[in-house]
């Protein structure tokens, strides 16, 4: 029985590779040719200086030089993982609770359903026009300044003030992703084994106690993986404060992040930079996504021998 | 108990100031979009105005910017990438998932690793080469790519994995159905619930993704919602009637949040089952 099985299978494996063709063929045109050209593109001079065109001439890794030690990249590495960690502080910290709150059963809360679509709805909204929302409400004469000089406050630019702009792409980086991380949590939250925290229950450890020592090192994995997700998305963080300062990154270039500054190398087609900046890029991003597949192939692992288990017992029928 | 008490009363009252938050930028967004530049820029209201209808035409009749077509591309982009995506994942996992062939572990090791590695990264190459394909202005670069969404067969991979036994196939091979066709017929119909979860999640993201389509995107009516919104932004603003700016912010995200809420059970769910399993 079980050879006549794996003969079938063996005679059928070419229909694993013919499915598979439509994926790697795109992902190939379209990911990894960009992905070398990317590369190739760094190792060379190649800008507009006025109307005349410089390059493409190799130069090794000048391009390299020139973005780490000789750019403003540190300042903009500084805007960018600054304004990241004030948005995601409070998201994980407001996640947590969350994900507490609605899983406990003694806290017996209603309308969790609604608080969670409510919630979950900004993370679909298009960034581009959230901001532009953003904008608009905060401009000088936007509604926001309205109500404050209806109040008897003076009119705030919160365009022209560091803190003021920096916190509101963290304040629309937080409602964008808060609910989805929640969501994540309880999840992970709720695939604890009951009886793991009754026994800590019964064992008199308090609700905190319980949290720091069951709980906690249970969801470690998925706290692990929304922190990485979270960081690459960090990285990445462009249609928003693009939108919001119109590109100029104001006020004084102070949140001007890593991948507008690429976005402003493209378009000024200075591609030897942009090349160089996209493969530090690149590297750090892929170093971060090969830690996230190690943590979601040892979760799971743990899955597969569960179901090599169940096929075993399937077989023995 | 009075202790519980208020404690679950400091739960509802975080909860309903979080959705608050989460709200009152929508709220304020519709108020505006029904009031006229002249009242908008008088100050704040709480209540609507009558002027729906009037900015809802001009702003589709406004010269400058092409927002019916903009929508027509947005959607055009959108389906296509919803279509190409879910389709292809499920392909893809179902190769790896039925089949037993000599580098089908190395295949989804590679799409596991290569999976969370963002576009941007490769925006430069991207660029470049589709301007050697002449793909540069075209809407293919927008949507093609999605045939290879690894994030997408993860989901996939996990809901058949559940869903999809072995037997099925075997059923259908005895009954003499090819490989193609028991994969259209059989798996495709098992599969609709995830399907229409990651339709769902592909659309979205494609209705809203801007950073690439700018950098491919340069005729004006070729241009998808996300550039113009970009493009209405750099326009000086002063001279611009504000009812209008607020109707295509409104265009951009309220048909969004409708399809939600209508589907939000789904939705919801749908969200921990690829980075959480059961």
């Amino acid at each position: 029985m079980k050879g006549s099985k794996k003969a079938k299978s063996i005679s059928y494996a070419k229909w694993g590779y013919i499915f598979l063709i439509p994926f790697f063929l795109i992902y190939i045109i379209f990911f990894m040719i960009p992905v070398f050209s990317t590369f190739y593109n760094s190792f060379f001079e190649n800008y507009m200086s006025g109307l005349t065109q410089i390059g493409p001439n190799f130069v090794g890794l000048e391009n390299y030089k020139t973005i780490l030690f000789d750019s403003d990249l540190p300042k903009y590495a500084y805007n960018t993982l600054l304004i990241w960690i004030v948005g995601f502080i409070p998201q994980i910290v407001v996640s947590m609770v969350l994900a507490l709150w609605f899983t406990n059963a003694r806290l017996k809360l209603r309308f969790t359903g609604f608080f969670k679509t409510v919630i979950y709805m900004p993370n679909l909204i298009m960034a581009a026009a959230f901001s532009m929302l953003f904008w608009a409400l905060f401009s000088d004469i936007g509604p926001i300044n309205n109500f404050l000089v209806a109040m008897g406050h003076e009119p705030i630019s919160f365009f022209q003030n560091i803190n003021a702009t920096r916190g509101l792409i963290a304040l629309m980086n937080f409602l964008m992703w808060f609910g989805n991380t929640t969501i994540l949590l309880m999840a992970g939250v709720m695939g604890i084994d009951e009886s793991v925290l009754e026994a800590a229950q019964i064992d008199g450890a308090s609700s905190w106690k319980t949290f720091w020592h069951v709980t906690l090192p249970s969801i470690k994995p998925i706290i692990v993986y929304v922190f990485l997700t979270s960081l690459i998305g960090g990285i990445q963080m462009f249609d928003v404060p693009q939108i919001l300062t119109n590109g100029s990154g104001g006020p004084d270039r102070t949140s001007m992040t890593m991948i507008m500054y690429l976005n402003k190398h493209l378009f000024s087609k200075n591609y030897g930079l942009a090349g160089a900046l996209s493969v530090i890029l690149f590297i750090v991003t892929a170093i971060l996504s090969f830690i996230i597949y190690r943590n979601l192939m040892e979760r799971d692992s743990s899955w597969e021998t569960r179901r090599s288990k169940q096929a075993i017992k399937g077989g023995g029928k | 108990m009075t202790l519980r008490r208020i404690n679950k009363f400091l739960c509802y009252l975080i909860l309903i100031l979080l959705s608050i938050l989460c709200l009152f930028s929508f709220y304020l967004l519709i108020i505006n979009s029904t009031r006229a530049h002249s009242q908008i820029q008088k100050g704040f209201s709480f209540t609507t105005g009558d002027f729906f209808v009037a900015n809802l035409k001009n702003v589709l009749g406004n010269s400058e910017l092409p927002i019916v077509k903009g929508i027509r591309n947005s959607l055009i982009v959108s389906i296509l990438s919803a279509l190409l995506a879910t389709y292809f994942s499920v392909l893809t996992a179902f190769s790896i998932h039925i089949y037993d062939f000599k580098l089908k572990k190395l295949a989804f090791t590679f799409i596991m690793m290569v999976m969370m590695i963002p576009p941007q990264v490769s925006a430069l190459g991207f660029v470049r080469w589709m301007g050697r394909l002449d793909l540069i202005d075209s809407l293919i670069p927008l949507f093609m790519p999605s045939v290879a969404s690894p994030i997408v067969f993860y989901f996939m991979m996990a809901y058949m994995q559940s869903n999809l036994p072995k037997a099925v196939i075997e059923a259908a091979r005895m009954d003499g159905s090819s490989e193609f066709r028991t994969f259209n017929l059989i798996v495709l119909p098992i599969m609709k619930p995830a399907i229409a979860v990651q339709a769902i999640f592909t659309f979205v993201s494609s209705w809203n993704n801007y950073f690439i389509p700018s950098l491919i995107i340069r005729s004006a009516d070729k241009k998808t919602l996300p550039i113009l919104i970009a493009q209405l932004r750099s326009a000086d603003y002063l001279k611009f009637d504000m009812g209008q700016v607020y109707m295509l912010i409104f265009l951009a995200i309220i048909p969004i949040i409708i399809v939600y809420i209508i589907l939000s059970k789904y939705i919801v769910r749908g969200v921990a089952v690829g980075s959480v399993k059961e």
